[in-house]
């Protein structure tokens, strides 16, 4: 094992690293851009390094950077969390280049799940289901292409990622206006114009499957997460297991998860997402995040694993630390983030109070506390809230009480949402989808 | 008179409008971005931009005006 690890990243996500690293006796060292120097995290590593202005692009974004603090700290590894540099083959290369242990799947898995036309083309030779679609970019709102699909079409940025420039077109205006959307923000966001377009599936569940690619090259998949409580695209809460995947269904998702890691050499641990039609029990694979998910916990949660600890050996070239997984019970993840509940729009600010639950069920992985600042500058995201329980109603009830139990003041978050949806029959009863959230709001 | 001011704080991503120019109601002035979402700007009168208050790049705070139409 090493005995050092930069954490090539901020807010909850590093404090989640640094955690695990310093639990194994091993030197964390955190960096910062000039707006986080007060978050726990600065706090909680041995050594923390200053990267730069507050601008993604000038501090967590700028490979440089981080290369020179990992310097001039001696980093043996470097944890990219999640997001940021962590999908960037090329920032895993240059960390491997200059002699470091990248604690990821190697960049050519990076790269080729990276791009989502590759990835689907990559998956359908691997046997793993895919969606009807275009097997190259489409370079314009292609009609004809489309209608040989079948609407509704999901139009996605290749190169794209957390929901951004996605949408869905039920005829073609509607092609045209969300091609235009995806165009530019594939451009401006992801730096990749390339379009493809996907069969969307109405009232489908987005059900995704962890998987750990192992030292000796063998991959295991350890159970599901469901992620079908989404606004914009974009996961708030998430459960395990699914409340829509039966035991054959699971079976066949999990076996697919570990031929999709297969086909990539993958190491480390990833996510192969895909979304589940519950009536007739069935899935396509959808994407693959080859990195560690923000959902993690909930994994964590049910199978007892320490996933971050996992990682660190895996990139050691140590064996793991469990023979077999039996995921037992039912954990629920709460997104909590610096917006307004009814709209969603974001909301930084200052936070006066902030109270976390706590309790043997409850688990909060946050990445500030009182009299922090939430600048504009990163995501919205400032807290995760889990809860456990032996089942899914047991699972529910704490998740009511932890919801009532956290106090965040000084500026707006989507807590109030939570308390919401926790009295939703559709959430409750389980049977949902991606439809959820839009429902709620449109009543 | 309409005084379009920021709900949020913000960055000031795009400015699609220029002073002097005529708006309808419900038209985009600026798009900000905050927490990596944008969010657009709109006219809640028609007719003329008599003052912008913003460039792109700018940091904007909650309250802060952005334009008048008149």
């Amino acid at each position: 094992m090493f005995e050092s690890v930069l954490v090539a990243n901020r807010g909850e996500i590093a404090r989640r690293v640094i955690r695990t690293v310093r639990a194994l006796g091993i030197k964390a060292i955190a960096v910062h851009s000039e707006a986080d120097a007060d978050l726990p995290y600065v706090d909680e590593a041995d050594e923390a390094i200053l990267i730069g202005p507050a601008q993604p692009a000038q501090s967590y974004l700028d490979i440089d950077a981080v290369m020179e603090a990992a310097k001039r700290t001696n980093a043996q590894a470097v944890h990219p969390g999640y997001g940021f540099l962590a999908e960037n083959a090329a920032f895993a290369e240059r960390v491997i280049a200059e002699g470091l242990v990248w604690i990821g799947p190697p960049p050519e898995a990076i790269s080729a799940m990276g791009d989502k036309i590759n990835a689907r083309n990559l998956m359908e030779k691997a046997g793993v289901p895919v969606a009807s679609g275009t097997r190259e970019p489409v370079p314009d709102a292609d009609a004809a292409v489309a209608a040989g699909i079948g609407y509704p079409v999901m139009v996605k940025a290749a190169g794209g990622g957390g929901g951004i420039g996605m949408s869905v077109a039920r005829d073609e205006a509607e092609l045209r206006k969300a091609y235009d959307t995806a165009r530019t923000r594939a451009e401006r966001f992801f730096g990749n114009p390339d379009i493809l377009l996907e069969r969307y599936i109405e009232h489908a569940r987005h059900v995704e499957v962890q998987i750990l690619g192992l030292a000796d090259g063998t991959v295991v998949a350890l159970g599901e997460r469901d992620c079908s409580v989404q606004r914009r695209h974009q996961k708030i809460v998430e459960e395990t297991p699914s409340p829509g995947v039966g035991l054959e269904l699971r079976a066949r998702m999990l076996a697919a998860a570990v031929r999709a890691g297969e086909a990539v050499g993958y190491r480390g641990a990833g996510t192969v997402e895909c979304l589940v039609d519950p009536v007739a029990q069935d899935f396509v694979f959808l994407e693959m995040n080859t990195r560690l998910q923000v959902e993690h916990p909930i994994t964590e949660l049910v199978t007892g694993l320490d996933l971050v600890e996992q990682q660190l050996l895996i990139a050691a070239g140590e064996p793991v630390s469990f023979t077999s997984v039996q995921p037992r019970g039912h954990a629920i993840e709460f997104r909590v983030y610096a917006e307004d509940p009814k709209r969603f729009l974001p909301s930084p600010g200052s936070i006066t109070v902030w109270e976390e639950p706590a309790g043997e069920v409850v688990r909060v992985d946050s990445g500030y506390r009182a009299g922090n600042k939430v600048t504009p500058f990163y995501d919205p995201l400032l807290a995760k809230l889990c809860v456990y329980g032996p089942d899914r109603a047991q699972a529910l009830a704490a998740a009511r009480k932890a919801v009532a139990e956290f106090r965040i003041e000084g500026l707006k978050t989507n807590l109030p949402f939570f308390t919401e949806l926790l009295e939703d029959p559709g959430f409750a009863t389980g049977d949902y989808d991606t439809g959820l959230v839009d429902r709620m709001r449109a009543r | 008179m309409a005084e379009v001011r920021a709900e949020m704080v913000a960055n000031v991503w795009k400015v699609l409008v220029s002073e002097g120019d005529q708006v309808e109601d419900g038209d985009t002035l600026v798009i900000l971005e905050s927490m990596k979402m944008e969010i657009p700007v709109l006219a809640e009168d028609s007719g003329t931009i008599s003052t912008l208050k913003v460039a792109e790049g700018d940091v904007i705070q909650e309250g802060d005006l952005i334009a008048v139409i008149e």
